[in-house]
């Protein structure tokens, strides 16, 4: 019937083995495969040709000048599958290579991407014209047709690339004035870049033209580098170049807003000589212009207009290709202003603007990494539509962000960004009004602007301001009017005014308007370090006389929290700017009225944070279902396995059928026993070490799974847990008890855990059989072997379990205490109730049970009766003088057998036949009768087992 | 003495379903509360709840031998926790959550859910409870409930403990912070809930790994010990930063996100991902303990 044992246990084997190989491998796989996911190596999809090109520009188009290119293609480009192209510009300072990583991004989304170095920069000839029209436009116009040329090339018409321009900063203007140039542009997407760079470098905040602004000579002199150093070398100007000084353009990603570093970087001879020590690379009207501005400190109006030929301001209605600005909040070079003087002018001749500010900037570099992949995300959706063709269109949706604190994690900033339906121009859409009050007060103009107030350092950064580390004022040469503190929050988007009162003796003052957020410690932090600089002509001597004058301050996104005041501080130098040289002495009053700060009601846009949120739901929810659902299964097992009751075995206490255990190892503790034990029975289980009765009283507690076979408790199929098991009071593999308790509190607390009525547990009785007196108090771990096996009894009997099962449990006992247990467990077995005692003392079956079993090597060898086995047996061993005679006489006698086993002597069957008479029988027949034996079976199938087996068994 | 018992077992109508004993029913063993009482009578939760107590004070005592030096902290914008400890309650109990939420909450939920098995079947009273029977399933979900409990009130003792002698000693203060603005005593309040909150399902993680080594082991100090080790490897891999994005698989690397929860606005991205990885693996960590459990042989 049953299929073959070797078979059955390979199967197996092979089981155990299979399962712990799939389970090593899943897991190998899985690390395996997250180790690749993490470092998976980027494949070469696509191609770059370097090369160094010759086009013509220059105001009639006939000036030669050498141009670095590299155009990346992606790799399945060809004449019969054009690509759409970009047109990637760098940084002021830079070269190709660092838009590199961009460009590769750009790539790999199907754009063929023309990046090239700009003239007067890196290995290009030519002069800085600052993106003059007539030459850095007009050198990307002739690249326009290089592309326009190349098969590869999507074209919307002869000559007429399918192109968009991708820029940041110097790349941004380029990119602004090539589209207003050049109608081939199909999209462009400026980032941190300026509307009217005279206005940028010459700020003044209430409004002046940019000769009567306050020159920015921090930033001017970072860009012409180290302020007139230029013979350095061909490159030109170096001072700054060494660290990279430009916010942190370190992040490798899509088309980050990344200003390029500091000019000269490249390490190219510049073909053209550069003949001018003070000039460097640039051309020399942009030379002239700034050295007139940076030695005065004003700007004439042909320096203004030099500059305003290279800002993109005039020349905003002919703009047509769709525009995305990308501007940052952390710039004092190029702010938000700017973005929104470009946005207004794009607009107003018809053409789709959006806008998104991010929380970098020229100071505060690409951002946290929320704000950078928002602003790839935007830049690709962008081009996709209007270069490429894909996506709907993206629509004209405001997004910007606003540090939200330090992460936690890695200590970076944290950006929140939010979205509005239109773009509300750096005013607003809604305003708060907060009043400041303040002293009026004297404030001195240091001499050259020294010593100056620090509002913010290039390139510090965001952190900085946050942090509060660098701003400071100088003491007499600032006044401060502060607010109450708020009694709400206030989301401040926009640029806040105020007005203030000046007077001044020369009739004329330079003064610098800050707004500081100061927390209820005292703390103040101006927001990203930036600060309005006015030019105030006409002043008068006295502060009565002088009339308020509104100040815009810069725009920024900042929380002002409840508890915060409002600081607004006018001060007389700062170290970015340029100040008059005189000393002189302003008095300055608050302008009456509230500050004005604008706000914008921003939804928030969902990040990944929602998705993981909703991943968090997700999850919670399955754990949810897959509980409900594995304890229904459970439940829904339960109850099919529990239902049937075994007709045959209903009143027996204990019925095991074909019982076989094998191990893991494939080692067979008990191949097959089978035994009954009825009402009324106190059955031994006999054995020797190892023979597998351990094994069998396990597999009977529902310790282990049996491999084959039945055990019927009371006619219920017996498996681990199953109720039945409660009319089972067991010993098995001796006491387990808690050794901090005591022996009544571990009785109790064994009790407890059954769930039972108190009442049914029959703790006295249990204590009597115990017999441990006053001990039962002491804990268990000072108990000796005796008395926690006598405890272990007692617990078993808790509750006077119909059936007992006591593994070995003279173990330990005196031999008083044994003559006790065997009558409490004789007593025990009498209504109905039946006991299984596991020994391996003969003598202990022999004198306690009613019933043996004797077991070996996992197999039954002998059952039924002790008096039947153990007692006068009809089988006799005769020792006879003639063992062949006695075989003849004893056959002739009716109903006597010889048993054909018996070495030495006769093992013989009286059948009834008294033994005296058989004698008598033999003697008669002249035959000698040495020994006359009655046989136990019990004994002789016990020791013989025992003899052959007590050594080298294992434990079954 | 038999005799009388089998008359009254007759008169209760003998056998409930399934064949089992009256008054024997799966869904009644092993009481929640014999198993906290099982546990509250040992000396290592005693010891380990009391520890709970003490450390608050020993730290109070400390702050009490100011010697005026001006040591510094390592400079980075969490540091002031330490600097502020001394502030006010809150902030006090913040900084006794932030010294021990790295190791010492780890070692006693990884005691606590860790030995909670393993030491059952080590002095073989495990054998005996599942003879009475207990349903596996059950044992462990009560084993597992009663070793939370036990972890949430050791966490809960650490804080009340802090609150309680930090308000006592430093005054109910605002809740400060250099990552946030100055949180009024109410709202510090809750968000030091939120950040118990947070850590205590971050140790779900610890409380899984130990349960399941305490189901899969006999020996209770290689349970707890294996957890904690394996804690610790876990924390060392997310210092390396070239294994970049598989260290978000660790189940230690959003450990220390509930700091987010005390910035102004409160933080929550990182929260909600160090809560889907701690869920995710405490779950992965007892579905495991239970599959193994319900299948395995006790032969302890």
């Amino acid at each position: 019937m049953r299929s073959p044992l070797s078979a059955a246990r390979v199967r197996r084997a092979l089981a155990t083995r299979r399962r712990r190989v799939v389970a090593a491998s899943v897991a190998v796989v899985l690390v395996a495969a997250a180790a690749l996911w993490a470092a998976r190596p980027q494949p070469a999809d696509f191609r770059a040709e370097p090369a160094m090109v010759t086009v013509r520009s220059g105001p009639a188009g006939d000036q030669p000048v050498d141009l670095d290119t590299t155009l990346y293609l992606p790799a399945d480009a060809s004449a019969g599958r054009k690509v759409p192209a970009v047109l990637l510009a760098h940084g002021f300072g830079g070269t190709k290579e660092s838009v590199r990583p961009d460009a590769e991004d750009l790539v790999r989304r199907g754009y063929a991407v023309l990046t090239w170095t700009a003239r007067g920069f890196g290995r290009s000839g030519g002069e800085i014209h600052l993106d003059s029209p007539d030459y850095e436009v007009r050198d990307a116009a002739r690249l326009l047709d290089r592309l326009a040329a190349r098969p590869e090339i999507r074209t919307d018409a002869a000559g007429d690339p399918r192109v968009g321009v991708v820029g940041g900063s110097y790349g941004g203007g380029l990119a602004l004035l090539l589209a207003a140039q050049d109608p081939r542009v199909d999209a462009i997407v400026p980032m941190i870049t300026w509307n009217d760079l005279s206005r940028a470098f010459l700020p003044e905040s209430t409004g002046r033209a940019p000769t009567e602004g306050v020159f920015k000579k921090g930033w001017a002199g970072i860009f012409f580098g180290g302020g007139g150093s230029a013979g350095s070398g061909p490159a030109g100007i170096s001072g700054t170049t060494a660290a990279q000084p430009q916010g942190a353009p370190a992040s490798a990603g899509a088309p980050s807003p990344r200003p390029g570093a500091g000019p000269g970087t490249g390490s190219g001879r510049a073909p053209a000589g550069a003949a001018d020590p003070s000039c460097g690379r640039f051309a020399a009207d942009v030379c002239a212009a700034y050295l007139r501005i940076a030695t005065t400190g004003r700007a004439d109006q042909a320096a203004v207009d030099l500059l305003r030929r290279s800002s993109p301001a005039g020349v905003l209605d002919r703009i047509k290709a769709p525009t995305l600005l990308v501007q940052g909040e952390a710039d004092t070079l190029f702010p938000l202003a700017e973005a929104d003087a470009n946005a207004r002018g794009i607009a107003a001749a018809g053409t789709p603007v959006r806008v998104a500010w991010f929380t970098g900037g020229h100071d505060g570099g690409a951002g946290p990494t929320s704000d950078s992949d928002r602003v790839k995300f935007l830049t690709a959706q962008w081009l996709d539509h209007y270069v490429k063709g894909d996506g709907a269109a993206p629509g004209d949706g405001f997004t910007f962000s606003r540090i939200a604190g330090f992460d936690a994690l890695d200590r970076g900033l944290v950006a929140t960004g939010y979205r509005t339906a239109d773009y509300p121009g750096v005013t607003g859409d809604a305003r708060r009004e907060v009043q400041v009050t303040g002293p009026t007060q004297q404030i001195a103009n240091p001499p050259n602007g020294n010593p100056a107030a620090i509002s913010a350092v290039p390139f510090a950064g965001a952190l900085g301001s946050l942090l509060n580390g660098v701003a400071g004022d100088i003491p007499g040469q600032h006044v401060r009017f502060e607010s109450a503190p708020l009694d709400e929050a206030v989301d401040v988007v926009g640029a806040p005014t105020v007005r203030i009162r000046a007077a001044s003796p020369t009739g004329e003052a330079v003064l610098f308007v800050k707004l500081y957020d100061v927390d209820p410690a005292g703390a103040a932090t101006l927001p990203d370090g930036l600060v309005a600089p006015v030019r105030l002509t006409g002043l008068p001597k006295t502060i009565d006389a002088a009339q308020p004058v509104p100040v815009t301050l810069p725009a920024i996104v900042r929380r002002i929290e409840a508890g915060h005041r409002l600081r607004i501080v006018v001060a007389t130098s700062d170290q970015a700017y340029a100040t008059p040289p005189e000393p002189t002495v302003y008095t300055v009053a608050p302008g009456g009225g509230p500050v004005t700060l604008p706000t914008v009601d921003g939804e928030p846009i969902p990040t990944t944070a929602t998705v993981w949120r909703w991943v968090l739901a997700g999850l919670l929810a399955a754990i949810a279902v897959g509980l409900v659902v594995v304890v229904l299964v459970a439940r829904r097992r339960h109850r099919r396995q529990d239902s049937s009751v075994h007709p045959e075995y209903a009143g027996i206490p204990l019925a095991v059928r074909q019982l076989r255990k094998e191990y893991a190892d494939g080692f067979v503790a008990v191949s097959n026993v089978d035994f009954e034990v009825h009402p009324g029975q106190v059955v031994g289980l006999l054995g020797p070490n190892g023979a597998g009765k351990t094994t069998t009283l396990r597999v009977l507690m529902g310790l282990t799974q049996p491999t084959a076979g039945e055990i019927y408790v009371f006619g219920h199929r017996l498996v681990p847990g199953s109720p039945v098991l409660s009319r089972i009071g067991a010993l098995v593999e001796g006491p387990g008890f808690l050794p901090h308790l005591s022996g009544l509190e571990n009785l109790k607390a064994y009790w407890r855990a059954t769930g039972r009525p108190w009442a049914d547990a029959h703790f006295d009785e249990a204590l009597e059989i115990a017999g441990l007196g006053s001990s039962v108090h002491r804990r268990t771990k000072n108990y000796s072997h005796g008395m926690r096996q006598r405890l272990a009894i007692a617990q078993a009997m808790l509750g006077l379990p119909e059936l007992l099962v006591l593994d070995e449990p003279t173990d330990g006992l005196d031999p008083p205490q044994i003559a006790e247990m065997r009558r409490v467990l004789q007593r025990y077995a009498t209504d109905g109730r039946a006991v299984l005692v596991s020994s391996h003392l003969l003598a202990e079956v022999e004198q306690t049970c009613t019933h043996a079993v004797v077991v070996n090597k996992g197999r039954i060898v002998a059952s039924g009766p002790v008096e039947e086995i153990v007692g006068d047996s009809p089988s006799v061993l005769f020792e006879v003088t003639d063992p062949a005679a006695a075989r003849t006489v004893l056959d002739r006698l009716h109903g006597v057998r010889v048993l054909p086993d018996g070495d030495g002597g006769l093992v013989v069957d009286t059948n009834g036949t008294a033994r005296s008479e058989v004698v008598a029988e033999l003697v008669r027949a002249g035959i000698g009768v040495d020994r006359v034996v009655p046989r136990r079976r019990l004994e002789d199938a016990f020791l013989a087992l025992v003899g052959e087996n007590s050594r080298g068994s294992g434990d079954r | 003495m038999a005799g009388s018992s089998v008359g009254s077992r007759d008169a209760a109508g003998a056998v409930g379903p399934g064949g089992a004993a009256a008054g024997y029913r799966p869904s009644a063993t092993l009481p929640f509360a014999a198993e906290f009482r099982r546990q509250a009578s040992r000396r290592r939760t005693q010891l380990a709840l009391g520890f709970m107590v003490l450390l608050p004070l020993i730290i109070l005592i400390a702050f009490q031998f100011d010697s005026g030096g001006d040591d510094d902290n390592g400079r980075n914008e969490f540091a002031s926790l330490v600097d502020l400890a001394t502030s006010g309650g809150l902030n006090f109990t913040l900084f006794s959550i932030f010294v021990s939420a790295s190791f010492l909450l780890v070692v006693v939920v990884a005691l606590v859910c860790g030995d909670t098995v393993a030491s059952e079947a080590s002095w073989g009273s495990l054998r005996y409870l599942l003879a009475i029977p207990v349903p596996r399933a059950r044992l462990l979900t009560v084993k597992l409930l009663v070793a939370l409990a036990y972890s949430g009130l050791a966490l809960l003792l650490l804080a009340g403990t802090a609150l309680l002698a930090g308000t006592l000693r430093y005054g109910w203060s605002p809740l400060r912070s250099q990552v946030s603005a100055e949180l009024a005593p109410g709202e510090g309040l809750l968000r030091l809930l939120a950040v118990l909150g947070y850590l205590a399902i971050v140790l779900l993680v610890v409380a899984g790994l130990a349960f399941l080594l305490s189901v899969t082991t006999d020996a209770a100090l290689g349970a707890v010990g294996g957890a904690v080790l394996l804690w610790i490897l876990s924390s060392i891999l997310d210092q390396i930063t070239a294994l970049g994005g598989l260290r978000a698989f660790l189940p230690t690397h959003y450990s220390s996100a509930w700091l987010g929860l005390l910035s102004t606005p409160v933080q929550t991205d990182d929260v909600v991902r160090g809560t889907i990885s701690a869920v995710g693996y405490a779950t992965l960590f007892w579905g495991l303990a239970f599959w193994r459990f319900t299948r395995k042989d006790v032969t302890s």
